[in-house]
């Protein structure tokens, strides 16, 4: 997993609320293997018309968005389908953190399970950083997860919480597979429990 | 590990939740046994990671799959699934399952269906177990009183190499129905109704607890319906605490316990419900009576009405976020602000899917259907669950009433509830659907989706148009 530390890039805005995994990344690009180009397909039906051309107003295709690193959503962001292919098609199309007032569950934790750092601010600072985002589309804001801020083009600096053991992965690149499997005799100790108090 | 305070009442889910306990991290993420592990077709990944680094699943006797999102539902033989793509995808699972020795109920297997009817329907979903599937609506199994969620597919590669998964614990919500449910109202509206009272984040954070006499009352088949929708009002599962109705469903099935085991996992049972007196961390109280036959009109569950009502006016929402996306969605569904629900035509009707393509689903919908005729221009589909269902219909009589009636009679599969088999209808069709979700391109680019019960379904189906079953039923 790639260590996140810090992040300077454009924020591009999905501003709309309740915005399903299902629009991140269409059904019928789920068959693709992991390492297939998940992020050609980031948003297919809402950045491309029917016969492949480009829909000029969605903002991953406005001139200042098509490289950002960081996406903006709307409150309840990502929720839906357990599919963790709609964070492999935002990472795949470079983002590497995305900010909201809320997040589908499932979704926010797959995207720490891919190093990709999910920020809750209030719903007026997200709503801040859209309209500044909107006013100067490329304007370049950071995400510090060391310092847990996120800082506007403006320079208002806004601090978010996050569980110390993800900052820890994110920052050091570590998944929990590894640290799990450290536990192993837990597991078998459990097991051996759980076989005598079903019996 | 013990529960902090042996002696305070817990709810049903802290009794699982507890039970399940192996480890907690210094930052309160707790590391949880997963007593049985659902696949499908789509679990391939999960798979993959494992093989590059050399890990093996821990358990392979917990896990169980079966192919259901990208199967044809006009075929079981795997060789003639035309697309290679989609092919892979069941070839692949079945490799998996042979490799690891999993039980697989394949494509020929007469257990074979959607992962959420046949856990159930196997006995594998059991009051008090921990179950996780890489699909969200595995909330469908706390129908029996487990602990059942969906999870990413990094997360099913932790499940399988460790049998175990972490989380944060979530908090508690009790949804309680009481009342009588009227005439043509079913589970499928009650769950339409809650989602539309609280919002399609209104549970988020949270496990839900149904509850009240109306749920009680509930059929298991009306129970999987509700819990299976939990995702669509954000929540992490739902439940209903195991009774009678429960334990007369389990009894007998393929991996319930038999014998002297089946009394014991009984008296176990017996003490999972929420004792009285345990708190929750929010409580909404919903009127059965007050709940109509309801259809969707927007492109999110919540955007819920009476059968026998009209659309909103986006032109009366007070918050502006909210009228935006009103009108993306009233672009995108065709629809025009006050319009009678039931004026809009439709094109196609899909019955199936974990939500409603259980027996009693399809019977409903067989009810409305029988001596009917599908209205012209309309392309009619029943998809079963599962092909137990399938053989429980045709035993009664079911399929023939469809194709009588001019119904397409299917084989088991996801079908259109999520169209990665290529099922799905055309851009701009309308379609009345049994499935969970509405979302823009569900059911492919363009497409436009109303969610409703089985009869409700059948009703569009014979009319031509969205219309409210109790105009239709008894005639
Ligand atoms: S029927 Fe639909 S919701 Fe259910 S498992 Fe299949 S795709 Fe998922």
């Amino acid at each position: 997993m790639d260590r996140f530390t810090t992040l300077r890039s454009a924020a591009v805005p999905f501003a709309r609320d309740n915005i399903d995994t299902d629009q991140i990344l269409p059904a019928r690009f789920l068959h693709m293997p992991r390492d297939g180009d998940h992020g050609a397909c980031l948003f297919r039906d809402l950045r491309c018309a029917a016969d492949g051309a480009e829909v000029p107003d969605f903002p991953l295709n406005r001139a200042g968005w098509r490289d950002a690193r960081i996406a903006i959503g709307g409150r309840n962001f990502a929720c839906g389908s357990s599919r963790e292919n709609a964070v492999w098609a935002l990472q795949g199309a470079g983002i590497r953190a995305v900010i909201a007032p809320s997040f589908g569950d499932i979704f926010a934790i797959n995207c720490v399970k891919n190093g990709v750092l999910p920020v809750v601010l209030p719903a007026e600072a997200v709503a801040s950083l859209v309209a500044e985002a909107e006013a100067r589309p490329g304007a370049e804001i950071t995400v510090d997860l060391e310092a847990q801020t996120v800082t506007g083009a403006d320079g208002t600096v806004h601090p978010f919480e996050i569980d110390p053991f993800t900052r820890h992965c994110l920052l050091e690149g570590v998944d929990e597979l590894a640290f799990t499997l450290s536990h192993e005799e837990d597991i078998a100790a459990f097991e051996r429990r759980m076989g005598r108090e079903n019996s | 590990m013990p529960p902090e305070d042996a002696d305070a009442p817990r709810t049903m889910f802290e009794k699982i939740w507890d039970r399940h306990r192996v480890l907690e991290r210094p930052d309160g993420q707790v590391l949880l046994y997963v007593d049985r592990h659902l696949i499908h077709d789509g679990s391939e990944p999960a798979f993959e990671m494992l093989r590059r680094r050399g890990l093996k699943p821990r358990a392979p006797e917990r896990i169980f799959g079966t192919p259901d999102h990208y199967v044809p539902t006009d075929t079981r033989d795997v060789a003639a699934i035309p697309d290679p793509a989609l092919r892979a995808m069941v070839e692949t699972l079945e490799r998996n399952a042979a490799e690891h020795g999993i039980r697989l109920f394949g494509l020929q297997d007469e257990g074979q269906g959607i992962v959420h009817v046949i856990g159930p329907e196997q006995g594998l979903s059991q009051p008090g177990l921990l179950m996780v599937c890489p699909d969200s609506h595995t909330s469908t199994h706390g129908a029996l009183g487990a602990l059942a969620f969906g999870i990413g597919m990094t997360e099913v590669a932790h499940v399988l190499a460790t049998q175990t998964l972490w989380q944060r614990k979530p908090a508690t919500m009790r949804i309680t129905v009481d009342g009588e449910l009227g005439a043509g109202v079913t589970a499928k509206d009650v769950i339409l109704h809650i989602i539309a009272t609280i919002g399609g984040a209104g549970a988020a954070g949270h496990v839900i607890e149904y509850a009240g006499s109306a749920i009680r009352r509930l059929s298991m088949e009306g129970r999987l319906t509700l819990c299976n929708m939990s995702i669509e009002a954000g929540g992490r599962a739902g439940m209903v605490a195991p009774d009678e109705t429960t334990f007369a469903y389990l009894k007998g099935r393929p991996y319930a316990p038999q014998g002297a085991e089946w009394d014991r996992a009984v008296a176990r049972w017996r003490a999972l419900p929420s004792d009285p007196g345990a708190r929750f961390d929010r409580e909404v109280a919903i009127d059965a009576a007050a709940i109509a036959p309801t259809v969707t009109w927007g492109n999110s569950p919540q955007d819920a009405i009476a059968a026998d009502g009209h659309i909103p006016d986006p032109a009366e929402e007070p918050d502006p976020e909210r009228r935006a996306a009103m009108a993306d969605a009233f672009a995108y569904m065709g629809l025009a602000p006050g319009m009678p629900v039931d004026a809009l035509r439709i094109d196609r009707v899909f019955i199936g899917s974990c939500t409603n393509g259980r027996i009693e689903d399809l019977r409903a919908a067989a009810a409305i259907a029988r001596g009917r005729r599908v209205a012209d221009g309309v392309t009619a589909w029943v998809v079963p669950g599962s092909a137990p269902v399938k053989r429980q219909a045709e035993a009664e009589g079911l399929d023939r009433i469809f194709t009588a009636a001019g119904f397409a009679w299917r084989e088991a599969g996801c079908s259109m509830c999520l169209g990665t088999n290529g099922e799905i209808a055309a851009p701009g069709e309308r379609v009345a659907a049994t499935s969970n979700r509405n979302f823009r391109g569900r059911q492919g680019p363009g497409v436009r989706t109303h969610l409703m019960s089985p009869a409700m379904a059948a009703a569009a189906a014979v009319s031509g148009h969205i219309v409210d079953v109790r105009r239709l039923a008894g005639n």
